[in-house]
C-alpha cells in the first residue's frame, strides 16, 4: 500500500488536472486554484524541514570539525542572524529602515549581485571554447555570433553605414534571431511539449514510478 | 465650446423629435433599435430641456447579448456595431453599458456596469460580475458630453432598447481547446499503443542518447578516481515536470552509483525536492543491495535563493572536486555559473534541461547535454524497461506527425492557404 496510495493519488490528480483544462464548469474550474493553494501550504510547511536539515548538517560538521567546518559556522551564524533580526522586527520586518531591511539591502542584495556579475566572466570563457573554429558547425556558430553581437551594439550600424537600409548589421542580427534562431528554438519547444505529455502520461498511468522510489 | 441656443424650449425639442421619429417611420429599414434609441435619448439627457437635437449621437446598431461561451459562468458578453456618429471628433465620446436584473418578469433599475471609450472599429464588453441563473437585461448607451475642468456641462445620450432576458451559465467543454484535446487523445493513443507493443515483447528501436550512454562512463570514472558524484536537480519545485524527470533520472544514477559504491551528493534548493530525492536515493541504494551505504545527509538542502544555491554548489565543487557532475532539471542564469565552475575543476559534466535559453550554456560548458525532450526520455532510456521505452516510441510518433504537419503547413502558407495553420492555434 505504501506504493499504491501515492500512485492512486497521482493518477486521480493527474486526470483531474487534464480534465480541468478542457472543462470550465465547476468543480473543475476551481481545481487548479485548489491544488496550487495546497501545494503552497505543503511547500510552506516543508521549508521548515529544509531549514532544519541545513542547520543539522552544518552543526554536525562544525561539532565534528570536519573538513571546511568554518564555512558551516558561517552558515549557522548567518541563518540565526537573519532569523532572529526578522523575528525581533515583527510583522513590519520588511519596512524600510528596519535592521532586517538593512541586512537585506546591504548584505543579501550585494551578495546576489556579485554572484550574478560573475556570469559575465563565465560567458567570456565559455564563448572562447564554444566559438573556436574547429569544424564547419563551430565556424558557422562563430560567424553568426560575431554578426549578432556586433549588430546588437551601436557600433555595428556605424561600421555598416555604407550598406543600404535594411542590410546593415543590426538588420542582419535581427534576421538571425527572428528566423534561424526562432526556428531552432521552436523545434526544441515542440519536442519539450511532447516530452512533457509523454512523461505526464507515464506518471499518471503509474508506468513511471522512479519519483516515488519505485520502478524497475 | 458649443453654445446652446437660448430660445430652445421643451415643446420645440419634443416637436422636433416627433418629426424625426415620423421620418424614421417612413424610411424602410431605419426603424427598430435606432428609433427606440432616439425616443429614449430624450429621457436620458442630463439637461433635456436645453439641448439641441444635433448634439444627440445616433444609437448603436446590431447589439448582441449572449452568455459568454467556453467559460466558467458568471459572465455575459455584449457586442455592438458602432454608432454612425463614432468617428474622430464625432458625437460619440464613450459607450456605457447598463444592466438590470429581471425580477418577476420586470426589469429593475438599470445600473452602469462598464464603459468603453469611442474610437474603436469593433466593440464588445464582458460583464464578468453576473450571478448564474439570474435573468438580466442590458442597454448600450452612446454618449456625447462636454466637460470643462472635470465638470460635465451636458450629456446627450442615445440608448438601445432593452436587450434580454439573458442568463449566464458555465459550460461543460471549452470548444476553443478542441484541437488540443484531439492532440492529447492522439498522442496518448500512440503512447499507450506502443506501450502495449513493448509489453507484448516487440523489440522497439529508439536512437542512442549520447548523454545517457555516458552515464556509466561518468559514474565509473568517479569510482576509479575515488571521488564524489554531484547531482544538481535544478531550481524548480516538485510541481515542475522537469524536476520530476530529473528525480526519475536521479533514481537510476543513484542506483548505479550505489552499485559502484560511489558517493552521490545531492544538494537541493527546495524542501519538497529534498524529501522526494531522499526517498528516491534511499530506495535506489536498497535496490542496489546497499541500504547500509545510504547516508541521510547525502541529499541536503542549501537554500531557496537562486544565486545563494549557485554559490553554495560552486563552493562545494571547488572544495570537494567531484569527478562527475549531473545538472538535470530547470535552470536559469545560474546554469553557466555552475557549469563553468565544474568545467574549471575538470569534472565530467552531463546536463539536461528543457529551458531553451540555457541549453547553449550547457552545450558550451558540459561534456554532454540532453536537449529538451531527451531529458524526459532519459529515465526510460536508462531503465531499458519495455513499457517506458514504448512510451518514448509513442512520443517519437507524435513528433513525426508534428513534423509532417509543419511541412504541410509551410507549403500551404507559401501558397496563401491559411486554414490549415489555424487548426493548430492554441489559447492559454
Amino acid at each position: 500500500m505504501r506504493r499504491e496510495i501515492p500512485l492512486i493519488i497521482t493518477g486521480v490528480v493527474g486526470v483531474g488536472f487534464l480534465i480541468q483544462y478542457f472543462i470550465p464548469h465547476a468543480p473543475f474550474s476551481y481545481m487548479s486554484d485548489w491544488f496550487s493553494d495546497w501545494f503552497s501550504i505543503v511547500g510552506a510547511c516543508a521549508i521548515v524541514l529544509g531549514a532544519l536539515n541545513l542547520l543539522k548538517i552544518s552543526a554536525q560538521k562544525a561539532i565534528k570539525r570536519k573538513k571546511d567546518w568554518v564555512y558551516s559556522l558561517v552558515i549557522i551564524a548567518s541563518f540565526l542572524l537573519i532569523v532572529i533580526v526578522g523575528l525581533l522586527e515583527g510583522k513590519d520586518f520588511r519596512v524600510a529602515g528596519t535592521n532586517f531591511d538593512w541586512l537585506y539591502n546591504y548584505m543579501y542584495i550585494p551578495l546576489s549581485a556579485t554572484m550574478f556579475a560573475i556570469l559575465a566572466f563565465f560567458v567570456a570563457s565559455a564563448s572562447y571554447r564554444a566559438f573556436r573554429a574547429r569544424n564547419f558547425e563551430a565556424t558557422l556558430l562563430l560567424v553568426a555570433a560575431f554578426f549578432v553581437m556586433l549588430g546588437r551594439v551601436p557600433v555595428g550600424d556605424v561600421i555598416s553605414n555604407f550598406m543600404p537600409e535594411g542590410w546593415r548589421l543590426s538588420n542582419l542580427a535581427s534576421w538571425v534571431m527572428n528566423y534561424p534562431q526562432s526556428a531552432g528554438q521552436r523545434a526544441i519547444m515542440i519536442g519539450i511539449g511532447l516530452g512533457i505529455v509523454s512523461t505526464s502520461l507515464r506518471v499518471i498511468l503509474g508506468i513511471e514510478r522512479s519519483h516515488i522510489g519505485g520502478g524497475k | 465650446m458649443i453654445r446652446l441656443p437660448a430660445n430652445l424650449d421643451r415643446k420645440a425639442c419634443a416637436a422636433f423629435f416627433v418629426a424625426l421619429f415620423s421620418l424614421f417611420l417612413l424610411v424602410p429599414g431605419a426603424r427598430s433599435q435606432d428609433a427606440a434609441a432616439v425616443v429614449d435619448s430624450i429621457i436620458q439627457a442630463v439637461n433635456p430641456d436645453s439641448l439641441p437635437p444635433e448634439l444627440y449621437p445616433q444609437a448603436v446598431t446590431n447589439v448582441e447579448v449572449k452568455d459568454t461561451p467556453n467559460d466558467a459562468g458568471k459572465s455575459i458578453s455584449i457586442s455592438w456595431e458602432k454608432s454612425v456618429d463614432d468617428y474622430e471628433n464625432g458625437k460619440v465620446k464613450v459607450y456605457r453599458i447598463y444592466r438590470s436584473e429581471i425580477v418577476d418578469g420586470q426589469p429593475s433599475e438599470y445600473k452602469e456596469v462598464g464603459d468603453i471609450p469611442a474610437g474603436l472599429d469593433e466593440y464588445s464588453f464582458q460583464d464578468g460580475n453576473t450571478v448564474d441563473g439570474l435573468e438580466y437585461s442590458y442597454k448600450v448607451m452612446a454618449v456625447n458630453y462636454l466637460r470643462e475642468n472635470n465638470i460635465t456641462a451636458w450629456e446627450a445620450v442615445s440608448v438601445t432598447v432593452p436587450l434580454g432576458p439573458i442568463k449566464s451559465s458555465a459550460q461543460w467543454f471549452d470548444w476553443r481547446r478542441i484541437n488540443a484535446f484531439i492532440g492529447v487523445i492522439l498522442l496518448s493513443f500512440f503512447i499507450v499503443y506502443y506501450i502495449q507493443q513493448a509489453k507484448s515483447g516487440k523489440d522497439l528501436f529508439i536512437r542512442k542518447i549520447a548523454g545517457m550512454e555516458a552515464v556509466d562512463e561518468a559514474v565509473g570514472r568517479a569510482t576509479e578516481m575515488g571521488k564524489k558524484i554531484f547531482y544538481v536537480p535544478g531550481l524548480s519545485d516538485m510541481d515542475n515536470m522537469q524536476t520530476i524527470a530529473s528525480i526519475n533520472i536521479l533514481g537510476r544514477v543513484a542506483e548505479l552509483s550505489a552499485t559502484y559504491e560511489t558517493y552521490i551528493d545531492v544538494p537541493v534548493c527546495r524542501s519538497m525536492v529534498m524529501i522526494t530525492a531522499k526517498e528516491v536515493v534511499k530506495e535506489a541504494y536498497s535496490k542496489a543491495g546497499r541500504p547500509d551505504a545510504f547516508q541521510e545527509d547525502q541529499v541536503h538542502y542549501l537554500t531557496d535563493d537562486q544565486f545563494g544555491y549557485a554559490a553554495g554548489i560552486d563552493g562545494m565543487v571547488v572544495r570537494e572536486k567531484p569527478a562527475t557532475i549531473f545538472y538535470m532539471g530547470t535552470f536559469y542564469a545560474e546554469s553557466l555559473i555552475l557549469a563553468e565552475t565544474g568545467n574549471s575543476i575538470g569534472a565530467i559534466q552531463i546536463a539536461g534541461t528543457a529551458m531553451p535559453s540555457q541549453l547553449p550554456f550547457f552545450v558550451a560548458a558540459c561534456d554532454y547535454t540532453l536537449i529538451g525532450e531527451e531529458l524526459f526520455a532519459a529515465s526510460a532510456y536508462l531503465s531499458k524497461e519495455p513499457k517506458l521505452i514504448g512510451s518514448v516510441k509513442g512520443q517519437d510518433v507524435g513528433k513525426g506527425i508534428m513534423l509532417a504537419a509543419i511541412v504541410i503547413g509551410i507549403i500551404l502558407e507559401t501558397f496563401n492557404i491559411w486554414h490549415f495553420s489555424r487548426i493548430f492555434s492554441v489559447i492559454d
